[in-house]
């Protein structure tokens, strides 16, 4: 597993990422989401379901995809177009160690500004480290790691990762995976949140699968997402000329 | 080790086809890759690189396929054209990076090495972002030398330089090709490389079209026919002048003034302002009419 990740990878992809000006926007999901929260809790301090549906339906299906979809983007997507990548590429280490280290730091950025945002919301929505507050962010935790894997799949195979990504946010987890009961187990937005209910246990949060379902699709998503990567990655190649 | 081999080597996109049947070996010394824009310089760089398949034939670094195969990376350095490293980074952050992404066993002396064989010392510890474009050329040459390889790769190295930074980039070359090392380089201006020695590889709307020693493909640049396209207040006055010259061999009067075939570029550009000061005529247009890269190619290979 220790060749699967490489810390000089890691690194450079972390200050690279975090060097480029899109990095402002890394926080704006989870800034927004905060400020939401905190007006909510201002206007209805005691109603009881818009915890859930803002950070539950609102989080999980626009703040952690939208969070991830930029910070995801970045890791791989912004250094295939800039070309930067070649300089990781032309040396010996795998791509397949590419890829699952951009992933985890992928990742782990986004736990940082989309789960840390679910969490600090969940306290301040629900008043405490109550299980509706932790369910939230577990499930944001989750919700990190497989919309990324999906994200850098798509950077990896396209040089349009953003529109294509944001159109798979707005549309599929926006629209189809809300109202089209049958999309769901294809919804990412849905696996999070079957994990979050699972210790939530809150009938508002609107779960669609149970928690063997969004556990098991959500790692089938995940792997299979990050083999296409790796595959994708392996046949990098360059355009040459005027052609 | 250090043998580059192409075999009938083609690759197309879609229905274009951007290199057609190449074959070269490519030994040690420095070797030019030189051809107009498009002609296919940079598809043959990426496929030796590894970065990009042959659609046809076959292609070996050190021996083994580039395709697929990273290893080829321990012996092979890359300088990509594009400009884009690391900005966020300081020079020795990303040669040392570079360094531990080989896994070298001394990366701190490995990275010194590589940054002062460009010359980058003083500025080492800059961010990249900062850097002009020579310098930035030159640390990604660093980078691709840092782990020692006894190839390396330079998709247009000179351009955007300015001409001290390509003279130090042309004796770095020399210095590194000298000691042994196979250096492929791709330019599309035959005077950029004016000062480098050892032999060159012509590619013309994808095919190999000559091969040569560097001195020979000089001497037709130098000794080739040059047209231009001359505007005067006194254009008779001017073409009877210029017929008496060594270095003008026909002149012509059209509608738009004078066109004046020159055997030596430099002999007709000094005669030319002699010969209008001594009439009192006042050069109002002078334009080098044939210096398109393709019309030099042109000249070469038909040469």
């Amino acid at each position: 597993m220790s060749s699967m990740f490489n810390g000089t990878v890691a690194s450079i992809t972390l200050r690279a990422t975090l060097g480029r000006k899109r990095a402002l926007l890394f926080g704006l999901p989870a800034v927004i989401l905060i400020l939401v929260t905190l007006l909510l809790k201002a206007s209805h301090p005691t109603a009881s379901d818009w915890p859930s549906q803002i950070l539950g339906d609102f989080g999980f299906s626009v703040v952690i995809p939208l969070t991830a979809l930029i910070i995801g983007g970045s890791v791989l997507g912004a250094e295939i177009d800039d070309g930067s990548i070649v300089h990781l590429l032309a040396t010996p280490v795998r791509r397949a160690t590419v890829i699952m280290t951009k992933f985890a730091v992928a990742a782990a950025l986004t736990m940082v500004f989309a789960a840390g945002s679910e969490l600090v919301s969940g306290l301040i929505a629900t008043g405490g480290a109550t299980k509706l507050a932790m369910g939230l962010f577990i499930g944001a935790l989750a919700g990190s790691v497989i919309y990324n894997a999906l994200f850098i799949m798509i950077s990896a195979a396209t040089t349009r990762a953003i529109a294509v990504g944001l159109l798979y946010v707005l549309v599929w987890e926006g629209l189809l995976g809300n109202f089209v009961s049958g999309a769901r187990i294809l919804s990412i937005g849905h696996y999070s949140l079957g994990i979050a209910n699972a210790i939530a246990h809150d009938s508002s949060l609107k779960a669609g699968l149970s928690l063997p379902t969004a556990v098991t699709m959500a790692a089938i998503v995940t792997v299979v997402a990050l083999v296409l990567a790796v595959q994708r990655l392996a046949s990098f190649s360059l355009r040459g000329d005027a052609v | 080790m250090s043998t580059i081999e192409l075999a009938g080597v083609t690759r197309w996109y879609g229905n274009v086809v951007a290199v057609n049947d190449v074959t070269m070996t490519i030994g040690s010394g420095v070797t030019g890759l030189l051809g107009p824009n498009g002609a296919g310089k940079s598809t043959i760089l990426h496929m030796i690189s590894g970065f990009l398949p042959p659609s046809r034939g076959t292609l070996t670094v050190g021996g083994t396929p580039a395709w697929h195969n990273p290893d080829i990376y321990r012996t092979l350095g890359l300088v990509p054209e594009r400009d884009s490293v690391y900005a966020a980074l300081t020079g020795t952050d990303f040669v040392r990076s570079t360094a531990k992404l080989h896994k070298l066993p001394d990366v701190g002396a490995a990275t010194a090495r590589a940054i002062a064989m460009v010359e980058m010392a003083d500025a080492a510890d800059r961010r990249i972002s900062t850097y002009s474009k020579g310098m930035r050329q030159r640390i990604k040459v660093a980078a691709a030398m840092v782990h020692d390889p006894v190839i390396l790769l330079l998709d247009e190295p000179f351009n955007g330089m300015d001409p001290r930074q390509r003279l130090q980039m042309m004796d770095l070359l020399d210095k590194l090709g000298a000691e042994g090392r196979t250096i492929l380089f791709s330019s599309h201006i035959l005077e950029e490389v004016e000062r480098l020695s050892g032999t060159i590889q012509v590619v013309v709307a994808g095919r190999l079209a000559a091969s040569g020693d560097f001195r020979a493909i000089r001497r037709l640049m130098t000794s080739r026919p040059h047209v231009f396209a001359v505007r005067s207040s006194d254009d008779r006055l001017l073409g009877a002048s210029l017929l008496g010259r060594p270095a003008v061999t026909g002149v012509e009067v059209t509608a738009k003034g004078l066109q004046v075939r020159a055997s030596d570029y430099g002999a007709f550009c000094r005669e030319i302002a002699v010969l209008a000061r001594k009439h009192d005529i006042r050069l109002l247009e002078l334009l080098p009419s044939d210096e398109s890269l393709e019309s030099v190619f042109a000249y070469l290979l038909a040469s």
